[in-house]
Formats: structure tokens, C-alpha cells, sequence
């Protein structure tokens, strides 16, 4: 799971960021436009990280004929029927769809349990909370890589290899250690007068964790569900033991199915391609933004 | 020491064991007799997150422990006990030492191409400049996209007819023009490239946000006393981004020991061991599961397994010591008692 810890600490990061950066701007509405040598150094930068995910989505735009003649050149005349015939084929339609069912099923299992266990061990008193604890934590040392031998094997006798289901518990139960581990101080941030105040008004503990605990730690909740929505949505290694077969592919196997199966026509690979990362760009777009609010709140709270 | 306050937040997801259970917010409602309702909530709260977590996380890597001892095609029962044979067979097979080396050499090239760059474009981009956060999101960009669609991509501009090779032949160097992916001498460097694109966003993010951390104070006091831009960069960002180093290193280390995707993707089954490219990963995808060898398979997981944990152990022992929080040690309370 250190893909996902590497993820978590990075959008904190850019949720600080992203909070620093609105105060300075706030403090200073006068930017200055500072030297031409920084804005060079940026944009060197940016054009190298953007030039390769650039090649993929305008290769698509081009014929293999274009692409053999001139490797590295602009699409001369544009072509959409790369894109199209992708978007009509039924294979990537399955594939997005497994992979919805996949990255949708994992958050919704990886939030839920972990909210749960998050609750008991940030708010509940008794022997072996710190056991608890240390046992997901402990989960962070077992990445899918070093399991992912016998977690086939495993999967293979519960009979649910080449079925969504294989992949998606896997995947909920190796997010659940970065879940827990994010929710933890979220939840035990909620303070203590709530819960005494509910429990005036007559509401038990359960009552409490529904009406006040799940709305309340909402921000964090958004967080470790985008993890775990792109830790699957992305996930390969584990879809390529348990899936083999094409009609339950995810967009990763996809993706690498279609490259081998189509590997002369490499202008409809890239169309594929890049078809296949729209998804999780639109999230990260997405994301972005309720990041950086969900991490401001949850600062102050 | 307020560097740190950066590594306290960004080690926060990461601290293990011993955080969670310092501080207790709900008082202890301490009955003589067990309190059967609450043990119930407890049950019912954490039973479903402790089945899941155990039957697929820690049974799997116990019984890989187990596994590891037989020599088995993976049906039935496992019954020939071979003892340590299959780590004999491991230590002598040049293959997987080779994938061990190539392992250790991305770790020891991952920290020294990717750190100073991210420390450089950190600096710059800690400039107040306009855009910063939308340069920001673009850098991080690499990171989001799926490693498959980093490895096709990226295969598909390096083979001998791509993008690359033309753009080189079309600048006037074709003498530079390679066997970017094949060829065993620049493989390695061919990964290397692609790693550093994929990952450097998240080294640039960690380390703008460790810096945005260090007061302003600092760089106004060193100013005042006469230090130019790089040799107050040099004095105070560099040694208070320390801890954050620290970190971003220990998650880089595990991250290269444990790499699968990339590699599998570019370098495929059949290639990536003539092009020096496999890793631990792979070798244990070829040689246990393509193979059908899955005592010997699950005893290269166990191996890679306790490289990652020594190496985890020897750095927390060595480096991350030294900062004051101990969050990534989860040994807190020796940090305290320093």
C-alpha cells in the first residue's frame, strides 16, 4: 500500500498548498511578476511533464501511416476515426465499466468498514485499542506486491478468480490501513461536548456515530475515498493475477490487452490509451478542489 | 526546530503503532462489570474491517511464510516439504540476484536524480510567481495517470521507430538515436527516465510544502546580514528541510524495491531480464506465477519481504532517528525520552 500512503501524503500536501497558497495570494493581491528566468525553469518543467501524456492524446488524433512516415510529428489532417472506433467498441465499454465497478465498490467497502473501525478505535475505551491499531497500521509494511502470491491462491480456492469480487475485497482490505490511519484523528477530532450533548437528547453511541460522526467527518471521508477510487482505478498487479479473463478486464489490463492485440496499430492504441485516462484526470481535476476545501476544514476542526 | 512541523503533517498518515494510542478522548466509563452493550458496538464496528483486513492482508503473507517451504504446482494440499531449498535455489540463481541488484540500483539512482531535481524545481517553484498553482497541478499530473498508461505511452515513443529516435534524427543528432528499451546499457537508464517523469511531482509537492513551512523570518534575517538567494537557500531551506527529506526518501527506498508495474508493462515477460531491467517483482510474476511454481514463488515474496523490512528497519534505525517526531518509527516514546 505505499502507492496509496505516497498518494495520501501528497494531497495533504497539495491541500496545504493549495490553503497557503489562497493566504498569500489573499496577503498579497499584487503579485509580482518575477523574473523571466523562473517563468523559463516552469515552463521547461511543465512542458516536460506534459509532452508525453500530449503525445499519447494527439497520436490518437493521427493514421498509423502518419505515425510510421514521421514518428514525432502534428496530425496532418486531424483523424477522429481512431476515437470513435474505440468508443464504439464494445471492449472498452466493458472494461469501463468493470473498472467503475471495481473503483466504486472498493471506495464505497473501504470507507465503510474504515469509518466504522476508525470510530471505535479514536472514540471507544477498552483493552486492545492500541493492538487494534497497530495492527492496520502494521498493514502499511505488507504491500500488495509481497501478498499478492498467495492472495491469488487464496482467491483462487474462495473460486473467485476472473470475478470483480476477487479483486475488489483484495483492494478494500489493503486501503483500509491508509482509511484508518487518515480517519483516526479526523474522528477524534469531533469533540467531546457533541457526543455528551447527543447523549442527553437521548441518542445512543450507534445514533451518535450516524447522525453526527459520518457528517461531520465528511472532509476526511472524501479523502481516503478519492485514495482508494484511484488506488483501484489504477491498480494493475492485482487485476493481473486474479483477471484473465477479457470480459471481466479492467481499464489497466485493457489498456495492455488492446496494445498486445493491436500492437501494428499504434494510432488506435493511443486512442485507447488515452481514452482510458480521461477518467481518472477528470477525477484528479475534481478532486482537486475538494481536497484543498476538505483539508482547510479539517485543519480547523 | 520548524521543519519539522512539515514532516509531523506529512509523516502524519504514515505514523504507525504507537500514535493512535496515545491520547484517548472519550473517559474511560469504567464499570465493574464487562459493559456487554458496548462490547457489542465494538465487535459490530471493527468485526467486518478486521475480517476483511485478515483474511486478505495478513493470512496471505503468513501463509506465503508457509508456502515457501514446498515445492508445489499450487493445486491441492502442499506435501513435498522441501525446507529451505527454494531460498538456496533463489541465492544461486543469477537471475534473481541480478533482479536484487537492479532493485538496489533504482533505489540508490531514484534518491539521487529525483531529489536534488525536486528540491531545485521546489525552490522555484516556492517563488512567488503567478500560476503556482496551476504549475503545481500540472506536475502532479504524471502521478494520477495509471502506471499502463505511463508504461504504453512511454514504450511507444522509446522503441526504435518512435517518437524519440525521429525527434533526435530530426534536431540533427542521430548519432544519439538508440535502442532506447532493448539495448541492456541504457535500459536501465531508459526506467530510470520514466520513473524519475512519473514521480517527481509528488518529491517537488512534498518538498514546496516542507519549505512553505520555513518562517520568513529566516530569509529576511539572512538577507539583512548580507546572504545572496542561493546562499540562504543554501544555510537555512536545505538543513530545515531535513525531515522531510527523510521522509520523502524512506517512501521513495520502499516504493523501488518493490516496483512491478512499469516494468512489466515496457519491458514485458521475455525482455525485461535480457535488458536488465527485472526486479524482485518480476522475477517472482515469472519465475511463481507464469510458471506454475508457486512454493518457489511464494518464497521470493517472503524474500522481498524481509529486504523491504531490513532496509525499513536499518533507515529508521539510522536516518529517520534523528527527527525529533518518530512518526514513521512509531517509536514515539524513545524520541521523547531523547
Amino acid at each position: 500500500m505505499t502507492d496509496a500512503l505516497k498518494t495520501s501524503v501528497a494531497i495533504q500536501t497539495v491541500g496545504r498548498n493549495g490553503r497557503l497558497s489562497l493566504r498569500a495570494r489573499r496577503a498579497a493581491s499584487g503579485v509580482r511578476w518575477g523574473s523571466p528566468g523562473v517563468y523559463l525553469l516552469a515552463i521547461v518543467l511543465i512542458t516536460i511533464c506534459i509532452t508525453p501524456v500530449l503525445y499519447i492524446v494527439i497520436g490518437g488524433f493521427r493514421t498509423n501511416s502518419q505515425i510510421t512516415t514521421d514518428p514525432s510529428g502534428w496530425p496532418a489532417p486531424w483523424q477522429f476515426v481512431n476515437y470513435t472506433d474505440v468508443l464504439a467498441s464494445g471492449e472498452f465499454w466493458t472494461a469501463m465499466l468493470n473498472s467503475t465497478i471495481s473503483a466504486v465498490g472498493t471506495t464505497v467497502g473501504a470507507v465503510g468498514l474504515g469509518v466504522m473501525a476508525s470510530y471505535v478505535i479514536a472514540r471507544y475505551d477498552f483493552g486492545g485499542k492500541g493492538l487494534l491499531y497497530s495492527l492496520f497500521a502494521a498493514g502499511l509494511m505488507f504491500p500488495v506486491t509481497v501478498a499478492i502470491t498467495p492472495l491469488y491462491l487464496l482467491i483462487r480456492n474462495l473460486g473467485l478468480v476472473n470475478n470483480l469480487a476477487g479483486i475488489v475485497l483484495p483492494q478494500i482490505a489493503f486501503a483500509l490501513p491508509t482509511t484508518i490511519i487518515i480517519l483516526v484523528p479526523f474522528l477524534r477530532a469531533i469533540p467531546k461536548e457533541l457526543e455528551e450533548a447527543a447523549s442527553i437528547d437521548g441518542a445512543s453511541r450507534l445514533g451518535f456515530f450516524w447522525r453526527m460522526v459520518v457528517p461531520l467527518s465528511l472532509p476526511g471521508v472524501i479523502t481516503v475515498g478519492i485514495l482508494a477510487f484511484i488506488g483501484a482505478w489504477n491498480g494493475y498487479m492485482l487485476p493481473l493475477f486474479i483477471l484473465s479473463d477479457p470480459s471481466q478486464f479492467t481499464l489497466p489490463l485493457g489498456v495492455q490487452n488492446f496494445a498486445s492485440q493491436y500492437s501494428v496499430d499504434t494510432a488506435r492504441v493511443l486512442a485507447y490509451t488515452s481514452l482510458s485516462m480521461l477518467p481518472a484526470l477528470l477525477f484528479f481535476s475534481l478532486f482537486e478542489r475538494r481536497i484543498v476545501g476538505g483539508l482547510t476544514g479539517a485543519v480547523k476542526g | 526546530m520548524t521543519g519539522s512541523q512539515a514532516s509531523t503533517m506529512t509523516a502524519a498518515p504514515a505514523s504507525s503503532t504507537s500514535a493512535g494510542t496515545e491520547r484517548t478522548s472519550v473517559p474511560a466509563r469504567r464499570s465493574p462489570r464487562p459493559d456487554w452493550r458496548k462490547r457489542g458496538e465494538i465487535a459490530l464496528l471493527t468485526g467486518p474491517a478486521l475480517l476483511v483486513f485478515i483474511s486478505f492482508v495478513i493470512f496471505p503473507v503468513l501463509m506465503a511464510a508457509f508456502y515457501g517451504f514446498f515445492k508445489w504446482n499450487g493445486y491441492g494440499w502442499p506435501s513435498e516439504f522441501v525446507g529451505f531449498d527454494n531460498y538456496v535455489l533463489m541465492m544461486q540463481d543469477g537471475n534473481f540476484r541480478a533482479a536484487v541488484g537492479t532493485n538496489f540500483t533504482i533505489v540508490v539512482l531514484s534518491l539521487l536524480m529525483q531529489g536534488p531535481i525536486a528540491i531545485l524545481f521546489a525552490l522555484l517553484l516556492n517563488q512567488k510567481i503567478r500560476g503556482r498553482s496551476l504549475i503545481r497541478v500540472l506536475i502532479f499530473m504524471p502521478y494520477v495517470i495509471a502506471e499502463v498508461v505511463v508504461g504504453t505511452g512511454w514504450s511507444l515513443m522509446l522503441q526504435d521507430a518512435g517518437a524519440v529516435n525521429s525527434l533526435l534524427e530530426k534536431g540533427g543528432l542521430g548519432a544519439l538515436q538508440h535502442s532506447w528499451i532493448a539495448d541492456p546499457s541504457i535500459a536501465i537508464w531508459s526506467l530510470m527516465i520514466i520513473i524519475t517523469w512519473k514521480y517527481i511531482g509528488f518529491a517537488v509537492i512534498l518538498m514546496l510544502a516542507g519549505m512553505q513551512s520555513i518562517p520568513e523570518e529566516l530569509y529576511e534575517a539572512a538577507a539583512i546580514d548580507g546572504a545572496g538567494f542561493w546562499k540562504s537557500q543554501w544555510s537555512i531551506t536545505l538543513p530545515l528541510l531535513g525531515p522531510t527529506i527523510r521522509i520523502w526518501a524512506f517512501l521513495s527506498i520502499i516504493g523501488s524495491l518493490q516496483l512491478f508495474d512499469l516494468v512489466n508493462i515496457i519491458w514485458g515477460q521475455y525482455i525485461a531480464a535480457t535488458a536488465g531491467t527485472s526486479t524482485m517483482a518480476t522475477y517472482m510474476y515469472q519465475n511463481g506465477h507464469l510458471a506454475g511454481n508457486y512454493g518457489y514463488g511464494n518464497a521470493v515474496a517472503v524474500m522481498l519481504f524481509l529486504i523491504s523490512l531490513v532496509v525499513a528497519l536499518v533507515y529508521q534505525r539510522f536516518v529517520l532517528r534523528r527527527d525529533t517526531d518518530g512518526a514513521l518509527t512509531g517509536d514515539s516514546k524513545k524520541g521523547r525520552r531523547r
